[in-house]
């Protein structure tokens, strides 16, 4: 397949993940800052933090208000991270790898961005926001089920799931690396509503609060989150598990291509970590260094991806 | 129905719905005609919005130039297909089949020993100043012997036994993915008519297409020939096309920054390295081609290319320098060169053209310029061209100015009265005239004809003009069987 095309695919399918991200932050953010008005602006903050936008923001606004994140994370055009951007994002990478989609997965990207367009058309009022939430988390879902089951188990679709884990990985881990700070027994106050509060929007903006209740049995704590998110084999949005499928992937690409490319010695690493370690190796060493430190390998994993597979030439 | 009678309906033939009593329908027409009957007009209606729901979620549409925020439109799609009998249809393709083979006889011999100039049935002028002849084309020989892989013919009917060929397009005619669209979407809404008329098939066009592609692998092809289509890129206004094409040939669709030249032959970059390509179904323009050939500036093209090709290392579909054969100013010459090379009288006619670099047919037209339709040698697409009797007389005006500058610029024709095909209106049916393109496609094999092509159908009520770019849209075409 041309490198031009494995670039497409995979980059539309992180911008997809990164708009559904962004609208899980969004959805967490708002949460908060409606059950604790007090600590608002901070929350907000972080929110702009996890998405990786708050300079931008800063650059447009000179208050932070939940209006104007609102706005500027779902339809800011101005704003290459908002919902709006991204989604417009996919659909240009979709045409240009028209080819290598399937029918579905071609109208479920272009439905997504005329129904998103038109829904994002206004300003979205507060009390509208969790139902335009609603209809962004489930117009990413049809694609990814137009994906699932429609496409050949390629290379085609090993770019495409490359560009998902990798855009996941990196979302989860800056989530975590922004409230870390929650998250460390010294800093807290064990078990007071203010930690259950925070330590409940970590796992909402990652849509794993239910997962994590049902597994633990409703039992809360600091160490057991980071555990679930980092290590988990089982959770779709754990970093363990994101790179045991960029693994999968790159090892099916090698397979195809009975070659090794070299970025697969780079992810490797990364997952011989998860195996050497665990929580409380981490939390020794420092979760802050540790998520830190696997943000930019994950960010070098992605660029390397793009060279080793002629991505741009 | 206020045209009736003055042109020619494809559905009600001359007759008019006088004092009451219902038109009747032509042959072809007769059931859909009964089928319409018994049809709710709002039903159609209904129908008609969710095709076009339809087209713009699969996203069927084209770009407008200069057009920023409705960049992509859709092409406006009318329900009531246009019928074909198998009889029409079986002269006509026997014409079209006639033409394709005089133009690439034309085209060979233009590029080679020029027996028709020697014979002075062309003026050799014509060809000398004609920027779409290519002399860089001079002794090549394509791959097979082809030139024009893929022809739209542009048909006009005015009778029942009428029909004129507007213009032959040999250089990259568009339009096929909404011959093949149209007819998905009808069998979609309406599989019910399917059953009841015996209509040909057009799906097999792109598998096809491939196939006469592939036949005409150049001779340093090794193995399965590999087949791309050379895009200039997303935002071309027929980018679509061009991806769909690719799509349903299972090939790649390539921009010319994918293509490099390595080791004498055209290659495309792909996760694994530089793969060679062997057949190109180019999308771009002569001139945008080979940026070390032709134009310097082109960024859509491949370095190198020409030279590949002259070594057979490539084939390039339509080849380099067709546009010579389609060009207005030989289009007057077409029925010539056509008894020229297959020794026979055209059996397609052409429209009568007056050349207004002649002095003669000029004062002509000057004389009668309000009731010519006057257009452009090089122009397409609709635009720089006049339509006499639709024009203001301050259009008149101005046109006269700038065919008095370049005579040699303009060939003018008679407005024809274009056949009507019924199109559903808010009021109910209307006719609204038309044009047609089959679709050619051509290898060392044969010719092949798919039985139908694109409608395309002046929406504006007594409108001439069918282009998209200009409020036209399209019908599906349907060839009926014996």
């Amino acid at each position: 397949m041309l490198g031009k095309t494995a670039g497409g695919l995979y980059w539309m399918f992180r911008n997809l993940e990164r708009s559904e991200n962004n609208a899980r932050l969004l959805e967490a953010g708002f949460r908060i800052a409606l059950t604790r008005s007090k600590s608002a602006t901070k929350e907000w903050i972080s929110v702009l933090q996890a998405a990786g936008v708050l300079k931008a923001y800063n650059k447009q606004y000179d208050q932070v208000d939940a209006d104007c994140i609102i706005d500027f994370i779902l339809r800011n055009p101005a704003n290459p991270s908002s919902v709006i951007s991204l989604v417009e994002s996919a659909r240009n990478n979709a045409r240009l790898v028209r080819a290598a989609l399937t029918r579905e997965i071609w109208e479920s990207v272009n439905e997504s961005w005329m129904t998103l367009k038109k829904l994002l058309d206004k300003p979205i009022k507060g009390r509208e926001l969790p139902e335009v939430l609603a209809v962004i988390r489930q117009q990413s879902s049809l694609v990814r089920g137009a994906l699932y089951g429609t496409k050949l188990r390629n290379d085609a679709y090993d770019f495409s799931q490359l560009g998902t884990y990798l855009e996941r990985a990196d979302s989860t881990a800056r989530i975590l690396d922004v409230k870390y700070y929650v998250l460390l027994p010294s800093a807290s106050l064990v078990g007071t509503p203010v930690d259950n509060v925070q330590w409940e929007t970590i796992l909402r903006s990652v849509s794993a609060n239910r997962a994590y209740h049902w597994l633990n049995q409703g039992e809360i704590n600091p160490k057991g989150i980071a555990d679930f998110l980092i290590f988990d084999r089982r959770f779709p949005r754990s970093l363990n598990f994101c790179y045991s499928k960029v693994l999968g992937n790159l090892d099916f690409i090698s397979e195809q291509y009975g070659s090794e490319a070299p970025c697969l010695d780079t992810v490797r690493n990364i997952v011989s970590q998860f195996k050497d370690n665990n929580v409380t190796t981490v939390f020794n060493n420092g979760l802050h260094e540790f998520l830190g430190e696997f943000i930019t390998s994950n960010n070098l994993v992605g660029a390397q991806i793009e060279t080793d597979f002629r991505f741009n030439g | 129905m206020s045209n009736a009678g003055k042109f020619f309906d494809e559905m009600f033939g001359h007759s008019s719905s006088q004092g009451g009593e219902k038109a009747v329908a032509r042959e072809p027409y007769a059931p859909l005609d009964v089928w319409m009957a018994d049809e709710d007009l709002d039903r159609l209606r209904k129908k008609s919005q969710e095709a076009e729901e339809f087209f713009r979620r699969t996203g069927i549409t084209f770009n407008v130039y200069g057009a920023e925020e409705a960049a992509e439109r859709l092409i406006p799609f009318d329900v009531i297909p246009r019928i074909i009998s198998s009889k029409e249809w079986s002269k006509l393709s026997k014409g079209i089949e006639q033409r394709v083979r005089a133009i690439n006889a034309f085209l060979h011999d233009l590029y080679h020993r020029q027996e028709i100039l020697k014979a002075g049935r062309v003026p050799l002028e014509l060809i000398a100043n004609n920027e779409t002849f290519l002399s860089k084309m001079i002794g090549v020989e394509p791959p097979g012997g082809v030139y024009t892989h893929i022809v739209g013919v542009d048909l006009v009917r005015t009778g029942e036994d009428e029909f004129f060929v507007l213009e032959d397009n040999a250089r990259t005619p568009s339009g096929v993915s909404y011959m093949l669209e149209n007819r998905e979407t009808m069998l979609h809404m309406f599989p019910e008519l399917f059953s009841k008329m015996p209509v040909q098939d057009v799906g097999d066009y792109t598998k096809n297409l491939h196939k006469s592609l592939a036949d005409c692998a150049p001779p340093k092809c090794e193995g399965r020939p590999v087949v791309g289509v050379l895009t200039p890129g997303m935002y071309n206004s027929a980018y679509f096309e061009h991806s769909f094409l690719a799509d349903q040939m299972g090939v790649e669709l390539v921009e010319g920054h994918d293509l490099r030249v390595i080791d004498g032959r055209v290659a495309m970059r792909t996760t694994k390295g530089y793969e060679p390509v062997d057949v190109l179904y180019r999308r771009i323009d002569d001139e945008f081609l080979d940026p070390i050939n032709f134009n310097p500036d082109s960024m859509l093209g491949v370095p190198g290319i020409m030279d590949v090709y002259r070594s057979g290392g490539i084939t390039i579909a339509n080849a380099p320098g067709t546009g010579i054969s389609d060009d207005k100013a030989i289009y007057s010459y077409m029925p010539d060169i056509i008894e020229f090379y297959t020794g026979e009288k055209a059996i397609l006619q052409n429209v009568p053209t007056w050349r207004c670099s002649e002095a003669d047919s000029l004062k002509y037209v000057l004389e009668h310029l309000d009731e010519l339709v006057v257009k452009e040698v090089h122009g397409s697409g609709g635009y720089g061209m006049l339509v006499g009797p639709a024009a203001s007389k301050k259009e008149l005006a101005d046109f006269r100015v700038k065919l008095e500058a370049r005579p040699s610029n303009y060939i003018a024709q008679p407005t024809l009265s274009l056949s009507t095909v019924p199109i559903l209106t808010k009021a109910g049916l209307a006719p609204r005239h038309v044009d047609l393109r089959p679709y050619v496609l051509v290898s060392p094999k044969g010719i092949k004809i798919t039985p139908g092509g694109l409608t395309r159908v002046a929406l504006k009520e007594g409108s001439l003009v069918v282009n998209s770019s200009q409020g036209g849209g399209t019908k599906d075409t349907w060839v009926l069987d014996d």
